[in-house]
């Protein structure tokens, strides 16, 4: 282990603590939230910050330690944001076209949810 | 001519940061070689890409990266107390939105934001491209959140793409 300044120890572990603490919750999310779609919920948005902390205690951690920033951990987060919403829009969209049941108090405003069917 | 050796100069300058962000250092024989990768590649590629967009004003794309960065981090919370807080109800909501911006990639732009903001996420496109089907997680009021998205994204996008 290298030494490293006491902020940059503080600043990595609160960090990384508080990555942890967000992939958790996104985790209770799942078993607590009613249905399917509002399942989903949950793990696409608590993932972003929970990996996100990982990501900048990571950062801090390896620029601090070692010569130099380090920023190759900033990839991670581009390929996060860019497959977090399109993997909850695929699994929104077979949850849809399945029918799942959903919880009753959900509203449906659709005017004619047949042109959201691939059904012909 | 000029053209014809270098047709995408954005994707050939993201190409570059990428491979430089991958290899995590910065030396000359590094810049040189992803130079040359930034070169090859986007001739090799640029014939697929059948959706080039303009982006008009680079700097409210900027300024939009930044709001929806805020946007991801209050969502975060905000769903993280509708998991914890204890028997709360929820009020989940299926909603049509209708678009005003047209194209693939602004529509794309803005799916994903709807996806990675407050308690929304974006179910699926009507079939004629006009509407996006928004499931939200706990909404009272959904004429009143399309409003919202209207106002902060989708015409943010629109000054940004001029579609």
């Amino acid at each position: 282990m290298e030494t490293l300044p006491a902020w940059a120890e503080w600043l990595a572990s609160a960090l990384i603590l508080i990555g942890a603490i967000f992939g958790l919750i996104g985790s209770v999310g799942l078993v607590r939230l009613p249905d399917f779609m509002a399942r989903l919920h949950a793990p696409t948005k608590n993932t972003t910050l929970g990996v996100g902390g990982v990501i900048l205690g990571s950062i801090v951690y390896f620029s601090a330690s070692q010569q130099g920033l380090s920023l190759h951990e900033l990839l991670i987060a581009i390929f996060l944001f860019l497959t977090a919403p399109i993997s909850a829009h695929l699994l929104a969209k077979a949850g849809l076209h399945l029918e799942l049941k959903r919880v009753s108090r959900t509203r449906d405003y659709r005017d004619r949810p047949e042109q959201y069917s691939d059904r012909d | 001519m000029l053209n014809k050796i270098f047709p995408a100069p954005r994707l050939s300058l993201f190409l570059l940061v990428f491979w430089l962000l991958l290899q995590n250092s910065i030396s000359s024989g590094l810049v040189v070689l992803g130079a040359v990768l930034a070169l090859l590649i986007p001739l090799y590629t640029h014939r697929g890409r059948d959706f080039a967009t303009k982006i008009h004003r680079p700097l409210k794309a900027v300024e939009y990266f930044l709001v929806l960065l805020v946007d991801i981090i209050l969502s975060n919370f905000n769903i993280a107390a509708i998991i914890l807080l204890p028997r709360r109800r929820i009020q989940p909501a299926l909603f049509e939105y209708p678009l005003e911006i047209t194209g693939e990639v602004p529509i794309t732009v803005l799916a994903s934001t709807i996806s990675l903001t407050p308690g929304t996420i974006t179910a699926e496109i009507r079939r004629d491209g006009r509407a996006l089907l928004i499931h939200a997680l706990n909404v009272a009021d959904h004429e009143a959140m399309i409003q919202q998205i209207k106002t902060r994204y989708e015409m943010r996008l629109k000054e940004i793409f001029k579609c």
